[in-house]
């Protein structure tokens, strides 16, 4: 039996430590040790977008970062997104325009557009697209999603 | 599987040597975890070569440019003078994935995975970039186009690495792109993908080119006579069409789902001419 690595790391501004397996992703991890279940398994493969988090400032798949990588880094997951019962801006305009359906996508969205939001608080549309293309979504069409994200840009601009 | 993460080079030869075939170099992880989870490899050793300083820098040595083999996608793109100088190199580049993916990919993964469509292959090969690779009997550089050798087969010895990319100098009125077809805007692998890097003299004609075709052969060729076809022409329309025959002439592509042999050969043409305008016009402003 292998030992297993112990990672310490930052998440969501907590300090957090733990044990993993070579074999494990940062996914695997945050879901299923640290239960941290908001990012999701859409594919394994990084297609879809819905494991995205933010990894020391950088937008990646969680799926594809093996979680002994994340020893000394911070990470940012859904679960940081609001301040306590209060809402990010996304997040209330993703409610408002209803750019959610099954919700499976929304997290790794939600994750994506803060990233591109803090890089560039005033988008242009084709801009949020490029920008979105690794999330996919089998509900909602696209449109409501850019719309809330464009309408969250302006909101947050003032 | 075991994960080591060393700080120097000397170190990752050490534990590349050490475990022979069975061991993996870790760069942004976008081709090996997926390889990983599909079970088409089971190493027992990764190194990760994140933590090595000279894998992540970028820097301009007296006009010539050198990209650490794991800088990713989005730190190549946002680097205030790499795009000035090799705006093709760095288009290829940012096309590898999405965002997310682009946060990871790096040069060095995307030669060594040895994908025929590579997307930074042609480009580099074009530029004209050389590998400085790191083993157990020291450092030594080579051409890109040495590197790969087949489908998921490169020519790297037992401990060998991949440490950095080293650009030449450019002179005045040179400059490249990078073009590739795939049936959507993003998120797809390469129909066809053609580089090209030239210089032009006072007068417009052009002195030197080098034209490289990724996803028409086994591994990215450089096509010399497509090249050769463009010195000491204005790349005239009909010359450029002489260009085209001769990129026509040297692929070997393979029917897939994502086109025939003889679609392939037909579009790299058409990507040739296309991408040649837009390295003349670029040079012209360089
Ligand atoms: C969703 C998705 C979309 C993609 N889209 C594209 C695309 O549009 N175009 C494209 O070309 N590719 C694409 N790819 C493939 C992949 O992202 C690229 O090939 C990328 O550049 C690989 O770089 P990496 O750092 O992630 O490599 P890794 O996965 O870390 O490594 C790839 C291989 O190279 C070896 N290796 C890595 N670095 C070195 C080194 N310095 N020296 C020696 N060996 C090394 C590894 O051992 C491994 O075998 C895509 C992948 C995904 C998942
Ligand atoms: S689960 Fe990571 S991209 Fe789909
Ligand atoms: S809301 Fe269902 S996948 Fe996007």
């Amino acid at each position: 039996m292998m030992a297993k690595s112990h990672i310490t790391t930052v998440i969501n501004g907590d300090p957090t430590e733990f044990l993993c397996e070579t074999e494990q992703t940062l996914l695997d991890v945050l879901r299923d040790e640290l239960h941290l279940t908001g990012s999701k398994e859409g594919c394994a493969s990084g297609d879809c977008g819905a494991c995205s988090v933010i990894v020391d400032g950088r937008l990646v798949c969680a799926c594809l970062v093996l979680a002994v990588e994340a020893q000394d880094k911070t990470v940012e997951t859904i679960e940081g997104m609001a301040s306590g019962e209060r809402l990010h801006p996304l997040q209330t305009k993703f409610l408002e325009h209803a750019a959610l359906q099954c919700g499976v996508c929304t997290p790794g969205f939600l994750i994506a557009a803060k990233s591109l939001l803090e890089r560039n608080p005033d988008p242009t549309e084709s801009e949020v697209r490029y920008w979105l293309a690794g999330n996919l979504c089998r509900c909602t069409g696209y449109d409501k999603i850019v719309r809330a994200v464009l309408d969250a840009a302006a909101d947050m601009r003032g | 599987m075991r994960y080591e993460s060393p700080e120097t080079t000397e170190a990752a030869v050490e534990l590349l040597a050490g475990e022979g075939p069975r061991c993996r170099v870790l760069a942004g992880g976008t081709d090996l975890l997926v390889q990983l989870r599909a079970g088409m490899i089971s190493p027992e050793r990764i190194v990760d070569i994140k933590r090595i300083r000279e894998t992540q820098e970028i820097r301009v040595d007296d006009g010539a440019l050198v990209v650490g083999a794991a800088v990713s996608g989005a730190e190549l793109g946002e680097h205030p003078q790499a795009k000035g100088i090799w705006p093709g190199v760095v288009e290829a580049a940012e096309l590898i994935g999405s965002t997310q993916i682009q946060g990871r990919a790096t040069l060095g993964g995307n030669l060594c995975n040895a994908s025929p469509a590579a997307d930074t292959v042609p480009a580099l090969i074009a530029a004209g970039a050389r590998c400085r690779i790191a083993g157990p009997h020291g450092m030594r550089t080579i051409p890109v186009e040495d590197v790969c050798t087949g489908p998921g087969q490169i020519s790297l010895g037992a401990g060998e690495f991949v440490l950095a990319f080293e650009f030449p100098v450019r002179p005045p009125r040179s400059s490249d792109a990078y073009l590739r077809f795939i049936p959507r805007t993003e998120m797809d692998i390469a129909v066809v993908g053609v580089g090209i890097n030239l210089t032009l003299d006072e007068g417009g004609h052009c002195v030197s080119a080098r034209v490289a075709v990724g996803a028409v052969a086994p591994t990215a060729i450089v096509v010399e006579k497509a090249g050769a076809t463009l010195v000491g022409t204005r790349c005239d329309e009909q010359t450029l069409e002489a260009m085209a025959a001769e990129v026509r002439a040297a692929c070997r592509p393979i029917d897939d789902k994502r086109g025939t042999a003889e679609y392939r050969t037909a579009v790299a043409g058409v990507l040739a001419i296309r991408a040649t305008r837009i390295a003349v016009e670029r040079a012209r402003n360089a």
